[in-house]
């Protein structure tokens, strides 16, 4: 069976990177800063690629909302195997409902059957964007899959769930959210790399709306009290648990 | 004056830690806006039945919506069922729990009334009669304050963090008939596995002991195994990244940034070196506590209390100081 797949991505500073902040502007500053496509984008676009694969047809599109920057993003994934991407220009927000009517505007159009997002962006961990679309996009979606296996004009979708796992079914067109699971993404080939530099990468202007999530401060955690070394071997264990008892009290 | 809406989960009929945290978080925002507290039950035949006791937490009234088509979580028909309670009602403040169940709940009942989603917060607030709150960004590496511009304001809640408190409300239970089609369901459980013996999950767990590539081989996990059992009831085990990639163990029991996010009042890291992916996923936790042979791992910077040594002579002693501790009551 074949299948067009399009695969939600976004640009998140790279996991390594050390946060800097501009307190003036309660952001991030991005000098110097890594961008990377957000993880468990990289899960997602791997899975559709493995579905491509497996059927021998089908293409995998791209799809972000953001700034002109975010082209690298997509060159990724076209370098990783994708065949096409789109770039819906907007200022990315921490409010997720902008950014799913910004997809969704787009995928209405599209028609795709499969639609996969990552669980979470790297960034603003706000997990919420792939099933706000789904529900704007009046389509079911199965959040948190970590393998999925197409069955005739559904997909049987295994999740992870407090407490064990499940197998769900979800009649196409569905939209599933990736975590990590089977799907260790690929590197991208130098071949691959060079092929993407051909592959179409179409840019437009967003449909999206003012965030109605306001940033007001931006700050570095709470540093944690100062940790004690309590000893050294296993001498230490009757003390670290009296500590935890009497001081701590969570014994 | 617009009340304050929690959605309280439950499952089987049994009300979750979870729902009395919603609770307590909705019961705050309440106090601070001069107003109360209204909770959400959703379930099958029988939801009702424990539902009173979310009246000791704040809870002023509490809803039971009870259909067969709502015995199990089903992600389109509970969403369309919170995001009906919630119109039906006049809501400044909508509380959720960012569990498995509630991050995936959530946005669709954001998306249903069209409201923004203040996802996975670790701070509720009211300042000047607004509600502000504070959510970890870039996995816990920065703290974002910000405020919900929109009626009523969403947010859920990160599980473990805001304690339930006693406050006792009216707690009045009312049984609201509404109409389920069972047409609104769209995905089908077709398997369901528990968990190796019944494991409790960690992001439930109110102890966590984690166990990383120091433990050398998956054949030495009786040690955490002990321990997790001295301890007693409510420990999970957890995991590094490194040992889940060898297949040593579960991704469910995966704690960071590619794994779950947790806040539990104690979090025991044995043989973990403490990489900044996996300090995203246990940095707000109560009491960090490392057990590592090299004093210059980064998870000692973040721990509360550390024991330099080789965690085969260390995780031995500590369980059979915990087992006296429990013998001695
Ligand atoms: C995009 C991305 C996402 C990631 N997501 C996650 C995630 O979700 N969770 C996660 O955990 N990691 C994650 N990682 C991986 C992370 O960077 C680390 O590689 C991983 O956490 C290391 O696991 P570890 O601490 O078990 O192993 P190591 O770093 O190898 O540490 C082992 C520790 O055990 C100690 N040790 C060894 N022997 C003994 C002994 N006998 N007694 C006592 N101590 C001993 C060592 O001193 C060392 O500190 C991610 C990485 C990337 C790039
Ligand atoms: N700006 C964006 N452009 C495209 N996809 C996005 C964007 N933001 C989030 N997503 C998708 O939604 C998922 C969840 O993001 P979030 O809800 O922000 O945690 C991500 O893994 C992406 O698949």
């Amino acid at each position: 069976m074949t299948l067009d797949v399009i695969v939600c991505v976004k640009r998140v500073p790279d996991t390594e990177t050390r946060i800097r902040i501009d307190e003036a502007s309660a952001a991030m500053d991005p000098t110097g800063v890594k961008f990377i496509m957000s993880p468990y984008d990289e899960y997602a676009v791997e899975a559709a690629l493995r579905t491509k694969e497996a059927a021998g047809a089908g293409e995998v599109g791209l799809l972000t909302f953001g700034e002109e920057s975010s082209q690298e993003t997509l060159r990724s994934g076209l370098a990783m195997g994708a065949d096409r991407a789109t770039l819906l220009i907007g200022h990315p927000t921490q409010d997720g409902l902008v950014t799913a009517k910004a997809l969704a505007a787009e995928l209405a159009g599209a028609d795709t059957p499969l639609v996969l997002f990552g669980v979470k962006a790297a960034d603003d961990d706000q997990q919420q964007v792939g099933p706000m679309t789904a529900t704007l996009l009046d389509r079911p979606c199965v959040t948190g899959v970590t393998s999925f296996e197409l069955a005739g004009d559904a997909v049987l979708c295994h999740r992870e769930v407090e407490g064990g796992v499940e197998v769900v079914e979800v009649e196409l067109p569905a939209v599933l959210t990736i975590t990590k699971g089977t799907y260790d993404p690929r590197y991208a080939s130098l071949k691959g790399i060079m092929a993407a530099k051909k592959k179409p990468l179409e840019t437009k202007p967003a449909a999206a709306g003012a965030s109605r999530i306001v940033v007001e401060r931006l700050s570095y955690p709470p540093a944690r009290a100062p940790g004690r070394i309590v000893g050294e071997g296993p001498e230490a264990a009757a003390e670290l648990v009296r500590l935890l008892r009497e001081e701590a009290k969570v014994l | 004056m617009a009340k304050v809406f929690a959605f309280a989960e439950q499952r089987g009929g049994e009300i979750r830690s979870a729902a009395r945290e919603a609770v307590t978080a909705a019961a705050k925002v309440a106090g601070g806006l001069g107003t109360e507290v209204k909770a959400l039950v959703v379930g099958g035949p029988g939801a009702a039945s424990s539902a009173g006791e979310l009246g000791r937490f704040g809870a002023a009234g509490i809803e039971v919506v009870e259909h067969e088509a709502l015995s199990d979580y089903q992600p389109e028909a509970y969403a369309r069922v919170v995001a009906g309670r919630v119109r039906a009602g006049d809501y400044g403040v909508v509380v959720l729990p960012a569990t498995t169940l509630g991050r995936d709940l959530a946005p669709r009942v954001a998306a249903l009334l069209d409201v923004p989603l203040a996802g996975d917060v670790t701070e509720l607030d009211v300042v000047d009669g607004a509600l502000t709150v504070i959510r970890p960004v870039y996995s816990g590496k920065a703290f974002a304050q910000v405020r919900v511009d929109a009626a009523p304001a969403l947010v859920s809640i990160r599980p473990n963090v805001f304690q339930p408190t006693d406050a006792p409300g009216a707690g009045i239970v009312e049984v609201v008939a509404t109409e389920v089609e069972t047409s609104w369901a769209r995905t089908r459980v077709v398997e369901r596995k528990a968990a190796e013996g019944g494991a409790l999950d960690v992001s439930e767990a109110t102890i966590i002991v984690s166990g990383g590539r120091g433990m050398k081989d998956p054949s030495n996990w009786p040690l955490l195994e002990a321990l997790r059992d001295a301890i007693g009831d409510g420990v999970a085990l957890g995991a590094s990244r490194a040992v889940v990639d060898a297949g040593w163990r579960p991704h469910g029991e995966q704690v960071g940034q590619t794994g779950k996010t947790v806040a539990p009042k104690l979090y025991v890291a044995v043989g973990i070196s403490g990489a900044i992916q996996h300090l995203a996923g246990m940095r707000t936790s109560g009491t960090i506590v490392a057990i590592n042979k090299d004093p210059d791992a980064p998870i000692f910077n973040v721990a509360d209390y550390g024991i330099i040594g080789d965690l085969f002579e260390v995780v031995p002693r500590l369980t059979d100081a915990v087992a006296a501790l429990r013998a001695s009551g």
